[in-house]
């Protein structure tokens, strides 16, 4: 515990795990509010602007959370990862700089006309409220993913004898193919996580009996997108990733899978624990040949083990690897059945007689999050032991002066502040969901 | 090479300014909130009056962060690490001032506002006395080593550096009063009626404790690093800071009968008293006690050519793009705020 490297880690993984609860439901959340804005200006009627409102309040929640917990993100690059933001600032300055001036004033800019400025601003022009909203902070996860993206795979830099890494071509690094799959399945992702929040308040609401209207409509949208987006998650976007980890990252995806052995026509673990001592997978149940054609495209493709690979490239945490990878991919395909059945019972009329469909809706929108939280786990952890990979190790990146005092100081700190915002969150959001459509402000009256 | 560095060294130094000059009058809104509104109508008129721009203010400080980091990686390196805890307290009450003033009103609750009403004041109140403290802080030296990194005790006996001691709790005094009173010109333009008033009655006093405290601040400065004070005087840049910075103060205290001037007057005093000090410390970017070699300057701080050049092609047009959503917001919130009737809003 008297390493400073440890607490640099749980800091930096608490602090961004925590923020991003917020922005994977805001990025999804902000293409569904246009997409209810856009039908309620095509088509009129109240039901799409009042479901819009109401999203739009909960959006506005997260938001606000999302920011405030994304400040401590920039600034840890400075505080904890001095050696990393010295060495590689050169290059990922680019897209950090980039997103404080494209993106943050976007979305800072447009924020509050969106949250408050219905009235103010007319249908038309809050729809090009929410439309800078949507554009803003997908913006913002195209240079997040593009700067993690240079340190899972490092393209368009030079480096100096020094160590020192220098941008040597602007569009070689920004369009880096590795950034262009996980932006991709990571924006699927979001989708996901919001499609299956909507999902959920719909099923609450048609479960208590109110709102129905509201309800329905809540059911409609929230499940076609969730089939839509939990299919994209895997195919084509996961399926892409997968085999981008398979190419540059061979070790990462040993571990991934729990594979020590190399071999031809590896196979799949559905179930099993990685037992790193004895090297070997413990009761693992497997399908043959399904990891070699996922990676590489052929059943007889040669999958290397991490017996073949040295120890010292082996990722730090290799069992919380293997865990996050698989809750992820079972988590998703559960998501795919799931909706798939929704979907198909809500096109036959069924959906509002089966209330045990309905409850498994309900539950389901913790998954989500789980499946995302997973998901950056397994590429930060697969990233390990490097922070650029291949080039610069994690332990030669943080900051050289700052002690485990100070980190584990600062840690219980941020512990303390996010658990009081997580129920202060919590609190309103359970309110404006069980207020409904209309809103916890209609009944409030001021002094 | 020197002149890209140069470049962006102005262009860093223009977006903290932005930062200090937007984001300083909502810093000014939260400390005076509390005394200036007193029912819960007028507190919501006073958060009215920053609600639609604060996080767009704010976002300056990120955007100048993400400058200095692509153009120099060091500084930043070094300075946010080497103040490592006065960093996090800034950050912890960036945090609660954010939730404050987006939560508070979501709750018709008298004890749930009162309490996000003290934790904006406070956040508000800690932001700008810790960042005048790092300022002081580059303004004396810090213990910088050959590697380029420091550490410093947070506080420390008389004659020994420290992060807090009596020079840079000055210039964080100087920071929270100047503020403050650029907080009471917003809001004596963006009030009316009794909240105006009780303004009105505070500016004054508080920009001459400002203009007193920066003369105080010049002299101990001074004291404490007279080749910087004195470097001021040989350096255009710093002359026209020194320029705005009277010119904003003659502004605050003789247009008092108006209600925007002395706003603009006030800007332009914060923003002079930063030029003048960048401009004093040029080249150097973080003052090294043990002497000038160990010192980070543009040149050995910076990152490379290409991505300084790539930055400035992209640079204008975002600051642009930034300025034009910034007059959109404006536009639809020009005039007087009143607190909406029907509880939408802040």
């Amino acid at each position: 515990m008297a390493d400073p490297l440890l607490w640099h880690r749980l800091q930096f993984a608490f602090t961004i795990v925590y923020h991003y609860l917020f922005p994977q439901l805001t990025m999804g959340l902000a293409l569904l509010i246009v997409v209810l804005k856009g039908l309620a200006l095509r088509r009129g009627g109240e039901q799409y602007a009042t479901a819009a409102r109401f999203w739009v309040r909960i959006f506005g929640l997260n938001f606000a959370i999302g920011v405030v917990t994304g400040l401590p993100m920039e600034f840890q690059f400075g505080t904890n990862w001095a050696r990393f933001t010295q060495l590689t600032g050169g290059v990922i300055g680019q897209t950090l700089a980039l997103e404080g001036l494209f993106a943050f004033m976007l979305e800072s800019s447009f924020l509050a006309m969106l949250v408050w400025g219905e009235k103010k601003l007319g249908p038309k022009k809050h729809f090009a409220a929410a439309v800078a909203l949507f554009f803003g902070s997908w913006l913002s996860g195209v240079f997040i993913v593009t700067t993690n993206a240079f340190m899972q795979h490092p393209v368009g830099y030079l480096r100096g004898a020094d160590g020192v890494f220098a941008l040597e071509d602007f569009w070689t690094y920004v369009l880096n193919p590795w950034a262009l799959a996980q932006y991709a399945h990571n924006q699927m992702a979001s989708l996901v996580t919001a499609s299956f929040v909507v999902t959920a308040v719909g099923a609450f609401w048609l479960l208590r009996g109110t709102h129905l209207e509201q309800a329905r409509l809540n059911l409609k949208v929230g499940t076609t997108t969730a089939l839509i987006a939990s299919l994209a998650v895997a195919f084509p976007t996961g399926d892409l990733q997968a085999k981008l980890v398979a190419e540059h990252q061979p070790a990462a995806l040993a571990a991934m899978e729990g594979r020590f052995e190399s071999g031809r026509r590896a196979e799949i673990h559905l179930i099993g624990q990685p037992n790193v001592a004895a090297r070997r997978l413990d009761n693992p149940i497997g399908v043959p040949a399904v990891l070699s054609f996922l990676a590489f495209g052929r059943f007889n493709a040669e999958v290397v083990g991490l017996n073949d690979i040295p120890e010292a490239e082996w990722p730090t945490s290799i069992e919380l690897l293997y865990y996050s990878f698989h809750v992820m991919v079972g988590l998703g395909t559960l998501f795919i059945g799931l909706m798939g059945l929704a979907v198909l019972f809500r096109w036959r009329g069924w959906l509002e007689k089966s209330p045990w469909l309905l409850w498994a809706l309900m539950l389901a929108f913790p998954f989500p999050y789980i499946a995302n939280t997973a998901g950056w786990m397994t590429a930060e952890l697969g990233r390990q032991p490097w922070l650029v990979y291949g080039l610069l190790r994690t332990v030669d990146g943080a900051s050289p002066l700052v002690h485990a005092g100070d980190t584990a100081f600062s840690l219980i700190g941020f512990t303390g502040l996010y658990l009081v915002l997580g129920l202060a969150f919590l609190f309103l959001i359970g309110r404006e969901v069980l207020h409904g459509p209309a809103g916890a402000h209609a009944e409030v009256t001021h002094a | 090479m020197p002149e890209l560095t140069t470049i962006w060294f102005w262009l860093v130094a223009v977006m903290f300014t932005l930062w200090a000059v937007l984001d300083g009058f909502d810093f000014g809104v939260g400390v005076l909130h509390r005394f200036v509104a007193r029912t819960d109508t007028e507190r919501r008129e006073v958060l009215a009056a920053i609600g639609p721009v604060w996080d767009g203010n704010e976002v300056w400080l990120l955007a100048a962060g993400g400058s200095m980091f692509l153009a120099f990686p060091r500084l930043l390196a070094a300075g946010f690490s080497g103040f490592y805890l006065p960093i996090v307290f800034v950050l912890w009450a960036l945090i609660l001032r954010g939730v404050s003033i987006e939560l508070r009103s979501h709750l018709p609750s008298t004890l749930w506002r009162s309490f996000f009403d003290t934790t904006f004041m406070l956040g508000s109140l800690a932001v700008p006395v810790l960042m005048g403290a790092a300022l002081g802080n580059v303004v004396r030296g810090v213990p910088l080593q050959a590697s380029g990194y420091f550490e410093l005790a947070l506080f420390a006996p008389a004659g020994t550096p420290g992060v807090l001691e009596a020079y840079t709790v000055l210039c964080g005094v100087l920071v929270l009063v100047t503020l403050t009173a650029h907080g009471a010109n917003w809001l004596l333009w963006k009030t009316g009626g009794p909240v105006q008033a009780r303004v009105r009655a505070v500016r004054l006093p508080l920009w001459l404790a400002a203009i007193g405290l920066w003369l105080t601040t010049a002299f101990f400065t001074w004291r404490v690093s007279p080749d910087v004070f004195e470097s001021a005087f040989t350096k255009p840049m710093a002359w026209l800071g020194l320029a705005l910075t009277l010119g904003g103060a003659a502004t605050v205290v003789l247009r008092r009968a108006y209600e925007r001037a002395p706003f603009f007057g006030g800007a332009a005093f914060i923003a002079g008293c930063l030029v003048t000090t960048v401009a004093s410390l040029f080249p150097v970017v973080l003052r090294a006690q043990g002497g000038p070699e160990l010192s980070l300057t543009v040149l050995n701080a910076s990152s490379g050519a290409t991505s300084m050049r790539a930055g400035l092609v992209w640079w204008g047009p975002g600051v642009l793009l930034a300025a034009g959503y910034y007059w959109w917001v404006m536009r639809h919130f020009r005039g007087k705020v009143v607190a909406a009737a029907d509880g939408e809003g802040y």
